[in-house]
């Protein structure tokens, strides 16, 4: 299990791996939309928590097709199915693989682009704690929505139909704990509820995500 | 089918690594595979002993790759029984699961990781890939991808081997490599059912031929399908 865990974080930082795709995403938003909506620190302040929210989620989803298509145009699929791991153990790394390269980096990097958008200062842990407990959620219901749609050809456009529903919750409730956050209000309830989104996800969607490979493979 | 006598010992068979087999015989009975839903092939039956090869013959599109995809568990059949366990089987279908941008060491030892089996190094001597190491999977010829997915089983150490097609792009060099392995698997108690339209040099393999078991519509007397009968 660990021995794919690894492998996927060396393909994803070798050449043409896609590693930091979603980073530079994230960046541009960040960078484009202080442009679009005027310079004014009092606007920009006001909407960056969901700005920041909307820009990971964005950047997440834009290497979720990567995660299991590679592996099925060259035929690993098939073979890790007839592995002796589970297919459950599978998508699971996979998942963890996708948050390592995608969801990490910009829980690191999120504090950085708030600057850009003028968060205000108390925002800074907050942002940081609801994107570390939410973007695993992203990336488990991301690559659930893969295994769903593993196999199509130009499946992506597919994938971000059925995916952007599932991630609202997860943006509601992260976007509010920066809210709140910064406007000094109480975070605890926002972040339970996203906490207990993460933890669902984590618990129950790798056995729909194996399920639906299976049925995929047919 | 009057295979040779497979208690001969067959004189060219080098020393590989040992790879911990389990001796298990398959037996299928009465297994219908489908595509798609419609079966392709019905009634299928045959046994396969220990130490024993089968190769698969018939028509392009007469369903080897799904009796094979059926067998390795990748799809359920419609009926009957497969003796062996999906966990038994080594499949290897047409592609060869290989990733462009690791290193030949590196494709061959994650699979090596995955099964739980030793390093590479036998398995890349074996399918003379050892020169090849550090180059990219994606910087090989068809042919040496081609082998290293095969070594791919070596180190799969799971007791029978489903091949589809596994010489397609070999030159007759690498065909003998792979002989040679196959052999060393029978020898060492595995067995071994490919699917291939060439012949293979490979002493006591039985032959069965597909197309008798090619699944006739419910109209010419087959057994049909629950999918026709509720569209009927």
């Amino acid at each position: 299990m660990i021995a794919l865990l690894l492998r996927d974080l060396r393909l994803a930082v070798r050449a043409g791996g896609g590693f930091g795709l979603g980073l530079a995403f994230f960046l541009i938003v960040t960078v484009l939309v202080p442009f679009g909506v005027g310079p004014e620190g009092g606007t920009l302040a006001r909407i960056a928590p969901g700005i920041l929210w909307v820009g990971a989620l964005l950047a997440c989803l834009l290497s979720l097709d990567r995660i299991f298509a590679l592996d099925f145009e060259d035929g690993s699929l098939d073979l890790l199915a007839t592995a002796p791991i589970p297919l459950e153990a599978v998508v699971t790394m996979k998942a963890a693989a996708h948050w390592l390269t995608t969801g990490l980096p910009l829980v690191i990097a999120a504090p950085l682009f708030g600057v850009l958008l003028h968060l205000p200062g108390a925002g800074f842990f907050w942002l940081t704690v609801s994107l570390a407990l939410g973007t695993p959620a992203l990336s488990v219901i991301g690559t659930f929505g893969a295994a769903l749609t593993v196999g199509l050809k130009r499946g992506g456009l597919l994938l971000s139909l059925l995916v952007l529903p599932l991630y609202v919750p997860t943006l509601i409730f992260g976007a509010e704990t920066v809210r709140r956050g910064t406007a000094g209000l109480e975070t605890g309830p926002p972040l339970l509820l996203l906490a207990g989104i993460t933890a669902a996800s984590v618990a129950l969607l790798p056995f729909a995500s194996a399920a639906a490979i299976r049925v995929n493979l047919r | 089918m009057n295979p040779a006598d497979p208690t001969v010992p067959d004189p060219t068979v080098p020393d590989l690594p040992a790879t911990g087999l389990t001796v298990t015989g398959l037996t299928v009975t009465g297994l219908t595979v489908s595509r798609g839903g419609i079966p392709v092939l019905e009634g299928i039956g045959f046994t396969l002993a220990p130490g024993r090869a089968l190769v698969l013959r018939g028509p392009n599109g007469i369903g080897k790759t799904t009796l094979l995809r059926t067998l390795a568990g990748l799809q359920p059949p419609l009926a009957g029984a497969v003796s062996v366990p999906a966990e038994a089987i080594a499949y290897s279908g047409h592609a060869d699961g290989l990733k462009a941008t690791l290193t030949v060491a590196e494709n061959l030892g994650f699979w090596a990781a995955i099964h739980g089996t030793g390093g590479p190094g036998a398995a890349l001597e074996a399918m003379n890939l050892a020169a090849l190491r550090d180059r990219p999977a994606g910087a090989l010829s068809a042919g040496q991808k081609r082998r290293l997915g095969l070594a791919r089983l070596l180190v799969s150490g799971r007791p029978v081997w489903m091949l589809d097609e596994p010489t397609v792009s070999l030159d007759a060099a690498s065909v003998g490599l792979f002989e040679r392995a196959v052999r060393a698997h029978l020898a060492g108690g595995g067995s071994a059912l490919i699917a291939t339209h060439v012949e293979l040099g490979i002493a006591g393999a039985e032959v069965l031929d597909l197309a008798p078991f090619k699944a006739r519509p419910p109209a010419a007397g087959g057994r049909g399908h629950p999918f026709d009968e509720a569209f009927a």
